[in-house]
């Protein structure tokens, strides 16, 4: 029997009644009394130099309140990055500033020049058209390599180059790979793009700031994942505004998918313009405004090789990649294809010898940060597709060449050469799930169908592993993050027995409210109808880190339990008081405190009762009140890991691709809300699978974006989509976290797209397509220039 | 500015729009019916989809003189008065059709006009029919599911193959 | 946007009248003009909305042609015109998406002309007349290139009439974020000839590809078909899709629409 309640149950999400009623409560629903319109001039063209903004005839329009450029921000510090990435010569990455408003320079399509305020937003824009701004354009600063080249030109005057860092990991091992690859037995080498994309949570960005003169406190309403992120940012490194008289809201937001992360200058612009203006200010992104101004994610360009010895037992991997930061660098940005891509190297296999080199590079394009996976997918999809490319040299089968270089069960935890330890898994029953689900024994007679129909089936296997529950703290310190990474929980009892829990974390539609209070209601034994889960907003919740790195129960839920044990212990103090027994002795079992072998009880609810009505209590031993908070740094981070198995038809014709079938096994750890975990797997494919399909951010030579809209940039539709396959059964529970749980929100888009690819070159090749690879997107006229040169 | 009247989910109700105003705009801003929402310029998200006489529109591609005297549905009259969910919106919940919340109106509605039209729509037929609404969460796996269970027929754990 | 002026005219002539004004436009269902307005790429003082002028919503059939008022929605051509004309109601089911086909109009459409638009290929493949407040225009007179027509500022497309075909079928090859066709065919077979006219490929717009017409109206079988290559050189490149991909999907979608119309 399925539970219908606590861990491991399904039950329907409480946070839907108001999704879809109507009366969910976005940043864009927020209106205050007074409130005011930005309106960002943005660059129109990727780089250059300013000459003059003129405004005095904008700001004599009607309804104009002022016009803001980025002398009005002379006080203020630029936006911080938040991770420090050290170089292979022990030298600290290049650190331009970014200022709030551009300074002198435009450096990207979008960058922000100056802002307009007034009564309307429409007045604002009429304003915007009559602000002159003088600018000479300089050459753009797009590919990469061209970038990096002598005499090109520079995106910051004041760094040396447009090399942010070159990154060498594990750089002791540089020669001995170089030595291995050179005498392997066979060695398969793969250039590859993972292309630039954009994240597109459904809402747009929203801010609106607010300025309360009595009390000098701010208020930010902001769509984004960790609102304490953004004050400690912010108010320390951009606007100097203490904590205490900081606010930051992140009410219902509506998708993230890492780019609402990062502190962005629009929540920076109306937290000060309120204050200056003493009027709430409000902006909201239009969609053609995020594709120029929403962190982008991915954009990688490598060549990787895989030596193998004579028994296809892996002897080493080395990988160069370069790594586009954009224009500046965002919060996050130089992490991401460093530490959370180059540890992920080793993959599910036995690698002895793995040396990654990444060039991160400044381009005139929108900053590149984390988008869902983050540096893993990379990792992932070059391993994946070179393994794949070595099987067919080797005349292998893609699987077997896997499984034989598997890390086996008996040798958990393991150390890998790139400097992480995997605590659990089981990768051959995961593959052994997947091969099952997807039925590939039954394939060739699948393909003889569709090739009976004209069309070329081909199938694609890919085994991924990413670290998540991004964490600990002292571990990504000595790695150059400039924050700490743990979460922290206040469990608060009220006198009647509900529960209030409030969160670091934060849901922006991964269902906290639901599956938390699952966990709660399962440790203390009350109904999660009596349970609230509270979060998006510092002046409630204590601190946090966010929702970010499929952490959130990982991370968030063990501070959660941490803080429901101490709740729990010493409501057994106060129980043992109430029936005059050793406290040793009490059991909490479905909500009540019982005496171990004998009848005696309480209620939860006369518990907790006694912890604010003091009467009989032991006041001498403990304080009055049931309130306990905990704040939770992992030992390491968890381990997912799963098996993907794409099956696809291909259009000989017009290339058209037809996804048949996608099967994932993951092992996740323990799973708290199946459903939920089903949901997210389910959302991180169609991701996955977007990338390597359609998915495509492309600018011209003049840093133009090509793909600034929904008329161009081509979302997954329903149709696009197959009915998904989705099975968490193998389990191997993460072993240093209360819950035993791993995250689960980035598999999907981890390891889908080399199996959606793989399954693309297996369906050319059995049709005798000699075809090793084609670059994402994999779209139509990709497979037919493939095919037909 | 132009005073405009509509029936919104069977209630007169007017507001001041000009020229310019989009339905959306008028129905969030002046209205602050703030469950229909806006997720592009570009006509192509479908989080703002309403029924307009009883056809499905996206309100942000329609002015609201345009919608002057007409009758207009929204989100957040599908429900029933006391609150009790329609069954299209139940099985968005039974069958966690939606995560983050945002698509969803549009989603629900675009989804009631295609059962209105076709009462028992196939897995293709609604895949095809949702073409102009984008989701970015669901992977639409269990938008899908949703609209067969709503529609009463039996709802697959997996694709048909 | 801009603000502007609302009009509501109820007949044709109102309509003509308001259009004389300085700055005037007509507004179909808006479905193109309204996002370009967002944009701020197109700056009417006044809209002349079309959508309640009598008379021009609607669909009739006879004498072997089927006649679309010109403020008549996409979703009514695609359910009222399937007896009548099956391969011109199955065109305006594909076009955007079913929100969109209830505010699009095949006016609209056609005013606004844009290379890669559906209803464009019907009329030209096809040989409809559309008739506007002041005169007839034949199909093949009134395409005049990207965004061009032969309409005057102040003409309206009052309706279209559309000789049914023995045999016909629309091909669209989606351009898969907007919607558009990438390149979509329609072909129609008459007594008298085949018509070929493609969609979305080009750079001068919808077009007539004459030698698949001469090919198919000695046979229509898509075989017929197999030799001819259409050129790639005037033919649009964007990042969907290269010249030489649209001409080579020509080919494939008009061979398909010939085996569609059977």
């Amino acid at each position: 029997m399925p539970k219908d309640s606590g861990i491991g149950a399904s039950p329907k999400r409480r946070e839907d009644i108001r999704f879809l009623t109507g009366t969910g409560n976005y940043t864009d629903d927020i209106n205050i009394n007074g409130q005011t319109y930005a309106w960002f001039i943005r660059s129109d063209v990727a780089h250059g130099t300013i000459n003059s903004i003129d405004a005095s005839a904008a700001e004599a329009m009607e309804g104009v309140l002022k016009v803001f450029t980025s002398a009005d921000f002379a006080e203020a510090g630029g936006i911080p990055c938040g991770w420090e990435v050290t170089d292979r010569h022990g030298q600290p990455m290049q650190e331009p500033k970014h200022p709030i408003l551009a300074e002198g320079k435009v450096r990207h399509v979008g960058d922000p020049i100056a802002v307009v305020v007034a009564e309307t937003l429409e007045q604002a824009r009429d304003a915007a058209e009559a602000v002159e701004i003088d600018i000479d354009e300089l050459e753009a600063v797009i590919d990469m390599k061209a970038a990096v080249a002598e005499g090109a030109t520079k995106v910051h005057d004041d760094l040396t180059s447009n090399l942010c860092y070159d990154w060498g990991f594990v750089e002791e091992n540089r020669e001995a790979v170089d030595e291995a690859i050179k005498s392997a037995a066979h060695v398969t080498t793969l250039e590859l793009v993972n292309n630039r994309v954009v994240a597109n949570p459904m809402e747009p960005r929203v801010a609106v700031g607010d300025y309360n003169r009595a009390g000098d406190e701010h208020t930010l309403y902001t769509t984004s994942q960790n609102p304490h992120v953004i004050r400690l940012l912010m108010g320390a490194f951009v606007l100097s505004i203490p904590e205490h008289k900081l606010r930051v809201v992140a009410p219902d937001v509506g998708g993230g998918f890492g780019a609402k992360i990062y502190h962005y200058a629009e929540e920076a612009f109306v937290t000060y313009a309120a204050k200056v203006l003493n009027r709430p200010v409000k902006w909201t992104s239009s969609r053609s405004e995020a594709f120029i101004s929403d962190a982008h994610g991915r954009d990688h360009v490598t060549k990787i090789e895989l030596a193998m010895d004579e028994n296809h037992k892996f002897t080493a991997v080395r990988t160069d990649t370069y790594a586009n930061m954009g224009a500046y660098l965002s919060t996050f940005a130089p992490s991401v294809p460093t530490w959370l891509h180059g540890t992920l190297m080793a993959g599910n296999y036995i690698t002895p010898l793995i040396y990654v080199n990444v060039k991160a590079v400044f381009t005139n394009t929108v900053p590149v940060d984390a988008y869902r996976g983050a540096g893993r997918p990379e990792a992932t999809f070059q391993l994946e597709r070179v393994i794949d490319k070595a099987a067919r040299e080797l005349g292998m089968d893609p699987v077997e060449l896997r499984r034989k270089n598997f890390i086996q069960p008996d040798q958990f935890p393991y150390d890998t050469p790139v400097a992480v330890t995997y605590d659990t898994g089981n990768y051959d029953a995961t593959m052994d799930k997947a091969l099952e689900v997807a039925d590939y024994a039954g394939f060739e007679a699948r393909r003889a169908e569709s090739e009976a129909r004209g069309k070329l089936r081909g199938i694609g296997v890919a085994h991924y592993i990413e670290a998540c529950g991004i964490a600990p703290s002292n571990l990504v310190g000595q790695l150059g993050a400039r924050a700490g990474l743990y979460e922290s929980a206040t469990v608060r009892v009220n006198a009647t027995g509900s529960i209030s829990v409030f969160t670091g974390s934060h849901s922006h539609g991964q269902g906290h409210e639901t599956t938390f209070a699952q966990v709660v209601s399962e440790m203390i034994g009350v109904d999660a109808s009596q349970i609230d889960i509270v979060h998006g907003d510092t002046s409630k919740v204590p601190m946090g880190m966010g929702t970010y790195g499929s952490r959130s129960i990982a991370v968030g839920g063990s501070a959660m339990v941490r803080a429901t044990e101490k709740i729990i212990n010493k409501a057994k103090k106060i129980a043992a008081h109430l029936m005059e027994a050793s406290e040793a002795d009490i059991e909490l079992k479905d909500g009540a405190f019982s005496v171990a072998g004998t009848d005696k009880s309480v209620a939860w609810g006369d518990v907790t009762l006694a912890a604010y009505v003091p009467h009989n209590y032991p006041l001498e031993d403990i304080e009055p009140g049931l309130e306990e908070s905990a704040f939770y740094d992992p030992a390491n981070f968890t381990y997912p890991s799963g098996a993907y198995i794409c099956e696809l038809e291909v259009d000989p014709e017009t290339g058209v691709i037809d996804m048949l079938n996608f099967t994932a096994a993951d092992d996740f750890g323990n799973v708290i809300n199946p459903m939920i975990v089903e949901g997210q797997v389910h959302g991180g494919l169609a991701q996955g699978i977007g990338q390597a399909l359609m998915e495509a951010c492309i600018y011209d030579e003049n840093g133009q974006l090509l793909s600034g809209s929904f008329m161009d940039y081509t979302m997954p539709r329903a149709d696009d989509m197959p009915m998904m396959n989705v099975d968490h059964s193998c389990q191997t529970p993460c072993t240093h976290n209360p819950l035993g749980v791993k995250g689960c929100g980035e598999a999907g888009a981890i390891g889908s797209p080399p199996a959606v690819v793989n399954a693309v070159i297996d369906a050319l090749h059995r049709a005798g397509h000699k075809v090793e690879h084609i670059d994402m997107p994999v779209s139509p006229a990709r497979v037919w220039k493939a095919m037909h040169g | 500015m132009t005073k405009v009247t509509m029936t919104i989910n069977g209630k007169p109700r007017s507001g001041e729009a000009e020229g310019r105003t989009l339905l959306a705009s008028f129905l969030r801003e002046e209205l602050g019916l703030t469950g229909t929402h806006v997720g592009c310029d570009t006509s192509q998200c479908g989080a703002c989809v309403v029924h307009v006489d009883g056809k499905a529109v996206k309100s942000c591609t329609m002015f609201a003189l345009e919608a002057d005297g007409a009758q207009v549905d929204t989100i957040e009259g599908q429900a029933d008065a006391d609150g009790t969910l329609n069954s299209l919106q139940q099985a968005f919940q039974d069958y966690h059709g939606l995560q983050c919340g945002f698509c969803t109106p549009g989603m629900v509605m675009s989804a009631a006009a295609l059962l209105k039209d076709n009462p028992k729509p196939s897995e293709a037929e609604i895949r095809h029919y949702l073409e102009g609404n984008i989701c970015r969460c669901t992977g639409y796996h269990n938008i899908v599911r949703a609209i067969l269970a709503a529609s009463g027929q039996d709802v697959p754990a997996v694709a048909a193959e | 946007m801009y603000n502007f002026e609302f009009v509501k005219p109820s007949t044709v002539e109102e309509a003509a009248a308001a259009l004389q004004g300085e700055g005037a436009q007509a507004l179909g269902g808006g479905q193109t003009l309204l996002p370009t307005m967002k944009q701020r790429l197109a700056s009417p003082e006044t809209l002349v909305s079309l959508t309640g002028v009598e008379g021009m919503v609607g669909i009739s059939a006879g004498d072997g042609t089927v006649t679309v008022g010109g403020a008549t929605t996409h979703a009514q051509v695609a359910s009222e015109a399937a007896s009548a004309y099956p391969a011109l109601a199955a065109l305006a089911g594909q076009i955007g998406d079913p929100a969109v086909r209830n505010r699009g109009t095949i006016g609209g459409s056609l005013a606004n002309n844009d290379p890669a638009a559906c209803y464009p290929s019907a009329a030209l493949g096809s040989g409809a007349s559309i008739s506007t407040n002041k005169r007839n225009i034949a199909a093949d007179d009134y395409f005049q290139g990207m965004f061009e027509t032969a309409l005057d500022e102040d003409e309206i497309v009052t309706s279209v009439s559309f000789p049914v075909p023995e045999a016909a079928s629309y091909q669209k090859f989606l351009q898969p974020a907007s919607r558009f066709a990438l390149t979509g065919v329609f072909v129609a077979k008459f007594p008298g000839g085949v018509r070929v006219a493609v969609t979305g490929a080009s750079n001068n717009g919808v077009f007539r590809w004459t030698e698949a017409e001469e090919a198919l109206s000695k046979e229509f079988r898509a075989d017929a078909l197999m030799d001819l290559r259409i050129n790639h050189l005037n033919m649009i490149s964007d990042l969907h899709g290269s010249q030489e991909y649209r001409a080579h999907l020509v080919g494939v979608m008009t061979r398909r629409a010939v085996d569609a119309a059977g």
